[in-house]
């Protein structure tokens, strides 16, 4: 009998080696560049240079979030960057609490927008979010809470495919007008800035900085790791059945609901953490986080790194998002052109995104692509 | 013939479409073990009564039970497949981008939730099971190729390996040698003959000569209802079974 197991493992995983590696020397190299090497060396990575590359990892993290349910089970979510801001907003408001009396109007429990809101005590909801691992564990809960109710009506009423694109798209639209309203209690349209520190420690200064990154980084490459156990599992076998033929997956006696909403729980709790690292290392948090181009643009990173492969949607948004960091600071106007653009060229031509050319498996996957269209063509019917 | 078996009955099941009833109090029983043909010409209710009974479909009225006790109509899909009831569709549909051995596995009888197949390993009685049915569907030698890779006869033959997989008690197969070759379709009938007395099997078919070469028992659907039912020289000397189809 053939041995299978040995087959999987060795069809799986150059890619992870080189993710994760480029990840360990990201995580070791730049830090060092920082904290050893002196301001007036070429090699010097700046404060900024340290918040860009946390930033892309941030980035990296909520791709791989929407890889996994869009790669792997066909759920295109075009809302995740709601659950990417709530995972911001969760952290956000500790930062804030954490400001205490530092503030401009130097009350010891509002935050000074609270204060120039004329609010006279603190809502209800912010209650515990002076402590620290309260609001991780919102950070979690809050994205996981709306994650599961949404998942739970659309999966039951077995909206897919474009519809449900649809849907995710309005959750997040509905909540950037909600935030952006002033008496939703969270900061209004100017969102949450001006954090003093973290757990005691200064959010400005590089060290601090440098923690943070490696933080994301080994976030980053654990998450990687969950998902990549969830997808070689037979739990991920299911889900890719459910992405190429759903109903069939239904006749084997699995429910298809209920793994999707699993996935795409799991998948906005990721995404959540990706916000909460994000939003320490940037500084502010605003609605405009939920703004549902936000959204689109994940899924173009994933799209252009490659989809169904986890390692290809993290390179894809650092490559799109370095990108992004050159065009708008030298010819602004043209990024959304160019990102359009860039968008069009790989669905007609890189299907398997930058992933796929470099690992020369596009023809092999086309043809695959080729005769399953030919499959899903409808017969003449004949009963 | 297995006397464990659980024996299908449709009672009066009604279905209707804009007003076109696809089924008419059509009544219908399958004994367990049995080997069962369905005919009919085009419209007669063949695939809705398999939707129906795999509640893809649900009837206006009537009554589905499989055994004494178990009310179809009341399960979800994934119940009445756990139920012991499996299908093959008419178009074969096969998991495009998983190879032959994870098709089959996929099919494995189980718990099928999520968290039991996150941390499933296959024990090796699974994998001899799965490569028991490789052999009985005579796709060894594909195990590793992908699912949409397959010539179409072979992609049949894998769904009915994926029933097999499920252990049901009772098979629906629908149109299981259309576009098939002469070869491919003796194949298909020996597969199919193998299979019955263990499990029930009821194959839906348009080809004649097939159904002649397998069938013990035919049942003729017509407008929804049974017309005619025996064994299949019965069945063709059958006047109202001679006009339906000289007539269509």
């Amino acid at each position: 009998m053939p041995n299978y197991t040995l087959w999987i493992s060795a069809r799986r995983d150059a890619g992870s080696g080189w993710f994760l590696g480029g990840l360990a020397a990201v995580v070791i190299v730049v830090p060092i560049l920082n904290l050893a090497v002196p301001a007036s060396s070429p090699f010097h990575v700046s404060a900024y240079g340290l918040t860009l590359v946390g930033k892309y990892l941030c980035y990296a993290l909520l791709a791989l979030a929407v890889d996994l349910i869009w790669g792997y089970c066909g759920i295109l979510s075009l809302g995740h960057a709601a659950f990417f801001s709530l995972g911001g907003y969760a952290i956000g408001m500790y930062l804030m609490r954490e400001i205490g009396a530092r503030g401009v109007y130097g009350n010891p429990i509002l935050p000074d927008f609270m204060v120039f809101l004329n609010y006279k005590s603190l809502p209800w909801f912010w209650y515990g979010f002076n402590h620290f691992v309260f609001a991780l564990l919102m950070m979690i809960l809050v994205p996981a809470a709306l994650a599961f109710a949404f998942g739970w009506f659309a999966f039951r009423s077995r909206v897919t495919g474009v519809y449900l694109s649809i849907i995710t798209q309005a959750l997040t639209y509905a909540l950037m007008l909600a935030f952006f309203r002033n008496d939703m209690g969270f900061g209004g349209n100017n969102g949450f800035t001006d954090f003093k520190d973290i757990l005691g420690f200064d959010l400005h200064s590089d060290k601090v900085r440098v923690a943070l990154l490696v933080i994301t980084g080994v976030m980053l490459a654990a998450s990687y790791l969950v998902c990549r156990m969830i997808v070689s599992s037979r739990a991920g076998r299911v889900l890719r059945a459910i992405r190429d033929a759903e109903s069939r997956t239904r006749f084997l006696g699995y429910r298809v609901e209920s793994f999707k909403l699993w996935i795409f729980v799991f998948s906005a709790v990721l995404a959540g953490i990706a916000g909460a690292l994000y939003v320490p290392q940037i500084g502010i948090i605003n609605p405009s986080e939920f703004s549902p181009i936000n959204s689109i643009e994940v899924v173009i990173w994933v799209a252009v790194g490659g989809r169904g492969t986890l390692y290809g949607a993290a390179a894809g948004a650092v490559l799109v998002n370095y990108a992004k960091t050159y065009f708008t600071s030298t010819i602004p106007e043209a990024w959304y052109y160019a990102l359009g653009t860039l968008f069009v060229l790989v669905t007609l031509f890189l299907p398997r995104g930058i992933i796929g050319l470099v690992s020369g498996r596009v023809r092999k996957q086309e043809n695959i692509d080729r005769s399953r269209i030919q499959a899903d063509r409808p017969e003449p019917s004949r009963k | 013939m297995s006397v464990s078996g659980k024996t299908l009955y449709l009672e009066q099941l009604t279905v209707s479409f804009d007003g076109f009833k696809a089924l008419n109090e059509l009544t219908l029983q399958v004994e367990p073990g049995e080997l069962r043909c369905i005919i009919g010409p085009n419209g007669a209710g063949k695939t809705t009564m398999m939707d129906v009974i795999t509640g893809k479909t649900r009837p206006d009225s009537g009554a589905v039970r499989f055994g004494d006790k178990l009310n179809l109509l009341a399960l979800s899909e994934p119940e009445i497949a756990q139920a012991g009831i499996g299908r093959k569709f008419q178009k074969p549909t096969v998991f495009e981008r998983l190879t032959v051995f994870e098709n089959l596995e996929l099919a494995l009888a189980g718990d099928k939730c999520f968290l039991k197949t996150l941390f499933a390993r296959r024990t090796s009685a699974q994998d001899t099971r799965i490569f028991e049915v490789l052999e009985i569907i005579g796709l060894t030698p594909q195990h590793q190729t992908l699912g949409g890779t397959l010539a179409h006869g072979q992609k049949q033959w894998l769904e009915i390996g994926m029933l097999l997989m499920q252990e049901p008690e009772l098979l629906l197969v629908d149109e299981p040698v259309a576009g098939m070759t002469p070869q491919e379709i003796e194949r298909t009938a020996r597969l199919l003959q193998s299979l019955a007395g263990e499990h029930s099997v009821v194959v839906v078919e348009h080809d004649m000569d097939f159904v002649r070469s397998i069938a013990r028992r035919v049942t003729v659907l017509h407008e929804g209802r049974v017309l005619a039912e025996g064994d299949m020289d019965q069945v063709q000397k059958d006047p109202r079974v001679i006009e339906v189809y000289l007539g269509a």
